[in-house]
């Protein structure tokens, strides 16, 4: 489906990936954001709430987080496309109800454009390190669907493509931005209405009378009604049949398969399976020569931009390094990195973290290839240089490292002597 | 590559004219221009600067390191960010609230007081704009004034390309 004339505000803008991100949720067709603004993603919210009214949106700024994600949740399950936008301390106060949302499968978005360090941390400097936070941070099995943005552009593009996989799978999904790629202004191109390719929201169409609310389609994923239009909808947290009414029993534990009576098949593993059987269309990756390379830079978000500086000069000294880019950070590209760590030499992950997905990676590799953690505190993105420096490192050791390594060369003085201590003495 | 620094107190318009300049070279100049901003939790008077990576390809390192060009509309700004400058790199300053001590070189501009005599102080960052455009030939004065209008409320646009042409022909001592 075509996306709707009045939600687009087509033309050439000068933005920031916070702007950026609220117009591409608004041409994906979202209409209720349930915010609590918070510093570095509070943009995203004022530009969202100042076009609200021309496209029948509505923003409420809630009394906290807690509020603004149950609002999302209950906006989401009256039809309409709903978001929230926050950083690092509210996504964390969020986490409850994203397992709520996550075993309702509930659609819905959650912008979140990271800060620098635990807790409240740095508000107004830049980090990667909720990554981990977005697949793990409720309790219980389930799966989410998770996405690095590098530049505003891609803040745009992205925010529409995280309302499409929402709606697809029924699935909460992460839009994790950085500060950096938050604050950071440059060119936006919004094109026409009828460039961009939208989800429509995957209603059901048969009989009111035979509706069950967990009854699924083939590729895993049950159809949704509105709440209010004369379903019988009894939906829960509790672990549920496909009717939605709870299952408490020893029976709601195996896989699927092994449950023979219908009705009392629990609803648990598809909220895994739905993701993971259907990783293959989900994943999404940029990759750059990769076909000879013997160092892969793996990276994300605002870290793939600087990383293709070093993969650029490293090309220029004849060392042969690839790039692989996550667009979709979670589901992660397991097979992709097992059939790589087969050919290659090693690994190497900057990350504005002390490291996350470096892990993920050294994971995956089984043992094939030597993977590189090139960690960074926050405040700040790497130079280039640490990353060139491990890929040389690889390149000049030629040997198997025992576990994950880091290396830098100005680690200490990004977090203790730049700009992250001149702040904290104001 | 130029990299390029504002700074001054909020309120001047800092973060505006990174985001006039930028609009101009990448817009209609058809460059690519990358602006990070930092400031203070303060609305007006903190401390507050905007950074430029100006480059004819896509910027992949968004952040300044070693600028060639300073823009200082303000003391505090001049001392913070002056040793950041390249030895051959240009300072261009408000001439009546910068003093500077460097043997850099130096482009002066008493950008407030033109805007005052003009009527208003809050174009002296346009002032500043205009002047910066004639020293550092980094943007067109044609994208300039394009972008301009696009970036102030309609009854102004008059006065700012007025502050703009003040200015741009404007002779530094």
């Amino acid at each position: 489906m075509k996306a709707n004339p009045r939600d687009v505000f087509t033309g050439t803008y000068y933005i920031d990936g916070d702007v950026a991100a609220a117009y591409g949720a608004l041409a994906a067709g979202c209409k209720f954001l349930g915010g609590y603004p918070i510093t570095p993603s509070t943009e995203a919210a004022e530009a969202f709430a100042r076009k609200a009214p021309y496209v029948g949106a509505q923003f409420i700024q809630m009394e906290d987080e807690l509020g603004s994600i149950a609002s999302v949740l209950g906006a989401s399950w009256s039809g309409k496309k709903s978001m929230t936008i926050t950083s690092g301390p509210g996504y964390s106060l969020m986490m409850e109800n994203i397992g709520l949302g996550a075993a309702m499968e509930i659609p819905f978005v959650i912008i979140n454009i990271q800060r620098s360090g635990p807790s409240t941390g740095v508000p107004t400097s830049t980090g990667q390190a909720d990554i981990m936070q977005s697949k793990w941070g409720a309790n219980g099995d389930y799966e989410v669907i998770a996405l690095a943005p590098e530049s505003p552009q891609e803040s745009f593009d992205f925010a529409i493509k995280a309302f499409n996989l929402a709606e697809r799978y029924r699935v909460p999904v992460m839009f994790m931005a950085d500060e950096c790629v938050g604050h950071m202004t440059e060119k936006v191109v919004i094109p026409d209405a009828s460039e961009i390719e939208v989800e429509p929201r995957r209603f059901y169409q048969g009989k009111k009378e035979e509706y069950i609310p967990y009854r699924r389609d083939q590729d895993l994923v049950p159809p949704i009604v509105k709440a209010g239009d004369g379903y019988h909808l009894y939906i829960t947290g509790l672990t549920h049949d496909e009717r939605g009414y709870p299952l408490l029993d020893h029976r709601s534990l195996p896989k699927i398969e092994k449950a023979k009576v219908i009705h009392k098949k629990s609803t648990n593993p598809y909220l895994v399976d739905k993701i993971r059987k259907n990783k293959d269309e989900i994943i999404e990756m940029q990759e750059d020569h990769l076909e000879d390379a013997e160092v892969v830079i793996v990276s994300y978000g605002i870290t793939s931009r600087v990383a293709y500086r070093a993969f650029e000069q490293a090309r220029q000294e004849g060392i042969k390094v690839g790039m692989l880019r996550l667009i979709t950070v979670w589901p992660f590209p397991d097979d992709r990195i097992a059939e790589l760590a087969k050919k290659v030499k090693g690994f190497v992950v900057p990350e504005i973290n002390y490291g996350q997905i470096v892990f993920e990676v050294d994971r995956c590799s089984h043992g094939k290839a030597n993977t590189i953690l090139v960690p960074h505190g926050g405040a700040s993105v790497h130079k280039p240089d640490d990353i060139l420096g491990a890929i040389k490192k690889i390149v000049k050791d030629n040997k198997k490292y025992e576990q994950v390594i880091e290396y830098t060369t100005t680690l200490e003085k990004t977090i203790f002597k730049g700009s992250l201590t001149e702040k904290i003495k104001k | 590559m130029t990299e390029m620094r504002f700074a001054g107190f909020g309120g001047q318009g800092i973060i505006r004219s990174g985001i006039i300049l930028g609009r101009a070279i990448s817009i209609y100049d058809h460059g690519f221009a990358t602006m990070n901003q930092s400031f203070g939790p303060e609305a007006r008077g903190g401390a507050c600067s905007s950074q430029m990576v100006i480059s004819d390809t896509k910027v992949l390192y968004p952040y300044v390191s070693r600028t060639d060009f300073l823009i200082a509309m303000s003391q505090e700004g001049y001392d913070k960010f002056i040793d950041e400058l390249k030895e051959d790199g240009t300072l261009i300053i408000d001439s009546d609230l910068v003093k500077p001590k460097t043997d850099k070189k130096i482009f002066g501009i008493p950008s407030t007081r033109i805007a005052e005599e003009l009527g208003n102080r809050i174009i002296a960052n346009v002032v500043m704009l205009g002047f910066m455009t004639a020293v550092t030939k980094v943007v067109s004065v044609e994208a300039m004034k394009k972008t301009i209008p696009e970036s102030v409320p309609q009854r102004f646009i008059e006065l700012n390309i007025e502050a703009f042409d003040r200015g741009y022909h404007y002779r530094a001592e």
